[in-house]
């Protein structure tokens, strides 16, 4: 009997040893992942319970942790209420995190893997645990008068440093108040989070990076052009045929150019003027004699169909391969299935303006532990060198007739002593149940200096600007002048 | 030297001199008892008194009447050993002692997060138990002085367990908990699970029906890829068992319990007879019956979904899973400590899933502490098992050591998705009358055993 019970014996120890491994695998291998899924309501409380690090912009905090008399010990405080809502997202109990607040959850409740030691000295000094500082990359004059000029608007702005992809303002409206979230008041907190759901201007949305992907219109002629000087096949004074309409290739249906005028007094037109005035008849002519790949591959060395955290997640542009020349012809004037983020635009303009790099955009400029260690330091990254020097120059000359020109589409975007790039965009968004044509989408696009960069900007608008525009706002008008105020203030400093 | 020494020679060799150096000492052995009691105990209380300075930052008084009560239970136990079983292993109790203190002191933990107090604290009620459990175990020991008497009575607990486990099903008495018919309640306030009293009676009936009938049960059949298999006729006795197990799964609706009798009948039945051919056939027919199962009754399928896909559906029938991962994974390697993990965010976080919050605060450390203590346990019973005289008393003993074993893989295996999650509690520390009573009269049961084992010969000869 003594051999089966050894054999017994050894069978309970590997039951128990495959227990040890079990425990294991949860405890120490799977730890991380299992902390950081969204649906651990334990690491959101757990957060509470430490002295979360301040989120700063230029040494100012625009979140930190206040002392409060309830169990939580702190309560979250947002000085600036919403203005860099978009980027800090809220903290809450009940409706979790979102933002920097969620993308640096670790480094801000001091759990982080690079804070391993750290902890394991507080459980043996009994020091009281505490985050570190994130400091944003967000410029607090330019995010300031950036959310000032978008008020009564729905729409984004998103400004750029080209040189080296850090996001100096991403402002969203309607915002939200990030304080009405983070009380310890759940039952406030739950209320106040049903009414921002509920609100049908999507105040919790962030438009620049994560809202409904619009339609570029004629910002993304910027793309297209790109790909047709990259072909070698065109040139700027390339000529087409100054036509009133252009019928699509085995169809009947027009594309007209905007109010339906020809595009300038001459009989031929050049992808030039045709950029500057913002022409969509010699383009559809144009992207017609391209192949059907050659305008999404250009989309995609820019960004599109990427996914790109900031280190929020940034919703992927999309710019699918038209199934024929007639799609073709639609999609390269930013319609039909190209859709885009107000982030990746301002990438387009970033990439031109740095001579066809474009750096990763990046929210976060460093982190620092409470000791003042700097743990994680900016380090700018290049995305992708999506055109050549030579075709970044040439788009930029456009860019820059396009604001410099009495009739340029983008004159209102000019600032004395400045050079500055810029283009417009009006996206239409198809027919409403009645029949008619909804309101457009407004963009506008671009940089300053011309000759040495350090903004790069898009600007979105949506519904032709809102009811106080009576639905019609033109995107010459409200983005451009938006872009400029936001490149001003850049350039003030 | 090769040659073989002469018998003069060997009796007063060295060898055999050294090889008798385990002297009985019961004095020593109830002395070593007394002191890892205590200890038991204090382990016990620093955890109480963390959990007070932690949560409620001043050291309550709300567990010292049961608290004591419980203490000085145990103490009666070990008075009692001293009085009627000398000889018996000294670590029994302490081992079952500090599971089941640990488990109050994490009961406890729970019952401040939910504000539970006096008599509504799960905690208070759980010292009760205990109290009443050792005490009853103290009773067992000062009743059956001899194990044999067992083996006189195996046919009648057999009957007896047999009605235990149909108690349930009966209607006015049994009851339906957490999908699972395994109650009986007579009147408002008791409320008991007759099946794990009959884990016992079965392990008694087990190994006396298997020791009567081994001569059979052992015979050789049919050999297949090395395997030798039981003769048809000799089958009888595992599908009939394996068809009560089948029920419990299908009537009472509790997977734990049908694995755990199973568990327990084939192992004894290895023990008893070493024919693998029992175990591949018996583990053949479970894991058929299992599928089975799976196919034709709902609750058995989503117990395996729930398995696989823990994450298909968290926030419904995956959410006790879910959240005791989240638990475990919270605990890390070093636990939240006492008091600061959310245990108590885990469904049936006192009783089904103690090792999950346990996990939690202490950590990976405490939770392996806790399976090392669990497999010392396991490891005396299999001792007395080695050491016995008497096969009746070997099988018995191994029989209850494998059955607290098997309940902690299926409880255990079953929070970290080793196996589909059952019903089954951790033995000594989940919330939970019957099971306290019954795991507390298995170590009555093994301390009579092992003193069996060391009070027959005066000098002990160690292999």
């Amino acid at each position: 009997m003594n051999k089966q019970l050894k054999i017994l014996s050894r069978t309970i120890f590997f039951m128990f040893i495959v227990l040890f491994a079990a425990v294991t695998t949860i405890q120490v291998v799977q730890a991380d992942e299992l902390r950081a899924n969204p649906l651990n309501q334990r690491t959101t409380m757990n957060a509470f319970r430490v002295e979360r690090g301040p989120i700063l912009a230029q040494g100012t905090p625009i979140t930190q942790s206040l002392p409060s008399d309830d169990e939580f010990l702190f309560q979250r405080d947002y000085p600036y209420g919403p203005v860099y809502a978009p980027a800090t997202g809220f903290f809450s109990h009940y409706q979790g995190l979102t933002g920097v607040e969620s993308a640096m959850n670790n480094e801000l409740s001091g759990i982080g893997n690079t804070q391993f030691i750290t902890r394991f000295m507080r459980i043996i000094t009994g020091e009281k645990p505490q985050g570190s500082a994130v400091e944003l990359t967000l410029n607090k004059a330019v995010q300031e008068t950036a959310y000032e000029a978008m008020q009564g608007y729905e729409g984004a702005v998103v400004a750029i440093d080209p040189r080296d992809g850090k996001i100096l303002a991403m402002v969203s409206t309607p915002s939200f108040d990030p304080n009405a979230l983070s009380s310890n008041d759940d039952l406030e907190i739950i209320e106040n989070h049903r009414n921002l759901e509920q609100d049908p201007a999507k105040p919790l949305t962030n438009r620049a990076i994560a809202g409904d992907l619009y339609h570029p219109g004629s910002t993304y002629k910027l793309i297209t052009a790109a790909a047709a000087l990259e072909s070698g096949k065109f040139k700027p004074d390339s000529e087409f045929e100054n036509e009133l309409a252009f019928t699509l290739p085995n169809s009947t249906a027009k594309i007209e150019n905007f109010a339906q005028i020809k595009c300038g007094p001459d009989e031929k037109v050049t992808l030039e003027t045709a950029i500057v005035l913002s022409c969509n008849v010699p383009i559809a002519e144009m992207a017609t004699q391209m192949d059907e790949n050659v305008i999404p591959n250009m989309a995609k060395a820019f960004g599109f169909e990427k996914d790109l955290n900031i280190p929020l997640p940034v919703t992927p542009s999309v710019a699918p391969i038209p199934m024929d020349k007639a799609e073709a012809a639609i999609s390269s004037i930013g319609q039909l299935d190209v859709r885009t983020t107000p982030m990746q635009m301002a990438m387009v303009s970033a990439g031109i303006a740095n001579g066809g790099a474009v750096m990763k955009p990046q929210l976060i400029n460093q982190v620092i532990a409470p000791n003042l260690n700097v743990e994680k330091s900016f380090e700018a990254e290049l995305l992708n060198q999506a055109v050549s020097a030579e075709t970044a120059k040439q788009l930029t000359d456009m860019m820059v007739k396009g604001v410099n020109t009495a009739e340029g589409a983008a004159a209102m975007a000019k600032i004395d002593g400045v050079t500055v790039a810029g283009k417009t965009g009006t996206a239409e968004n198809g027919l409403d149940s009645q029949g008619e044509p909804l309101p457009y989408t407004i963009w506008f696009t671009g940089f300053a200096p011309a000759e040495n960069p350090t903004v790069a900007i898009a600007v979105v608008i949506e519904d032709g600007g809102g009811a106080t525009h009576d639905f019609v706002g033109t995107s010459f008008e409200i983005p451009t002048y938006i872009g400029k105020q936001v490149m001003e203030a850049v350039l003030n400093q | 030297m090769t040659s073989t020494p002469s018998f003069s020679e060997s009796i007063t060799s060295e060898g055999v001199l050294d090889r008798i150096t385990a002297l009985r000492a019961p004095k020593k052995l109830r002395a070593l008892e007394l002191a890892l009691i205590i200890f038991a105990f204090a382990i016990t209380a620093a955890g109480v008194v963390i959990v007070d300075l932690t949560v409620l930052d001043q050291i309550g008084t709300a567990l010292v009447p049961s608290g004591l009560a419980f203490m000085g239970a145990v103490l009666v136990l070990h008075f009692v050993v001293r009085a009627v079983a000398t000889d018996a292993d000294p670590l029994l109790i302490p081992l079952a002692t500090v599971l089941s203190g640990l488990g109050v002191v994490q009961i406890y933990r729970i019952d401040v997060a939910y504000k539970s107090t006096g008599w509504q604290a799960t905690s208070v009620r759980q010292l009760v138990w205990l109290t009443i459990a050792v005490l009853v175990a103290s009773a067992i020991l000062l009743i059956i002085r001899n194990h044999m008497y067992l083996f006189k009575y195996t046919y009648l607990t057999g009957l007896g367990a047999l009605v235990l486990l149909i108690l349930p099903m009966l209607p006015g008495i049994g009851r339906e908990k957490h999908g699972a018919r395994v109650w009986i309640e007579i009147g408002e306030y008791i409320s008991f699970q007759p099946g794990e009293i009959a884990k016992i009676l079965l392990s008694i009936f087990f190994a006396g029906y298997l020791i009567g009938n081994r001569e059979a049960l052992s015979m050789a059949g049919k050999k297949i890829l090395g395997i030798v298999f039981p003769r048809g006729r000799d089958l009888g006795p595992l599908l009939v068992f394996w068809l009560a197990s089948m029920s419990v799964l299908i009537f009472q609706r509790d997977l734990g319990t049908s694995l755990l009798y199973f568990g327990l009948f084939l192992s004894m039945l290895y023990v008893a007879t070493g024919r693998t051919g029992w175990l591949v056939l018996g583990i053949g027919l479970f894991l058929f019956g299992g599928i089975a199962a799976s196919q034709m009754f709902d609750y058995v399928n989503n117990r395996f979904q729930n398995w696989l896909h823990p994450f298909a559906d968290p926030l419904g029938t995956g959410y006790q899973m879910v959240q005791g991962l989240f638990g475990l994974a919270n605990g890390g390697i070093f636990g939240t400590g006492l008091g600061s993990g959310f245990p108590q965010d885990t469904p049936l976080s006192q009783s089904d899933y103690i090792l999950s919050s346990l996990g939690e605060e202490l950590g990976l450390i405490g939770l392996f502490m806790v399976l090392l203590t669990y497999l010392l346990l396991v490891g005396r019973g299999l001792r007395i098992g080695f050491a016995g005289q008497d096969n009746f008393g070997k099988l018995l003993s191994v029989g209850l050591a494998f059955s607290l074993g098997l309940q902690v893989f299926i409880v255990l295996g079953g929070i970290t998705r080793v196996i589909p999650l059952t019903g089954l509690t951790a033995p000594f520390m989940a919330a939970g009358g019957s099971s306290l009573v019954s795991n507390w009269i298995i170590i009555a049961l093994l301390l009579r055993l092992s003193n069996a084992v060391r009070n027959r010969p005066k000098l002990v000869i160690r292999a």
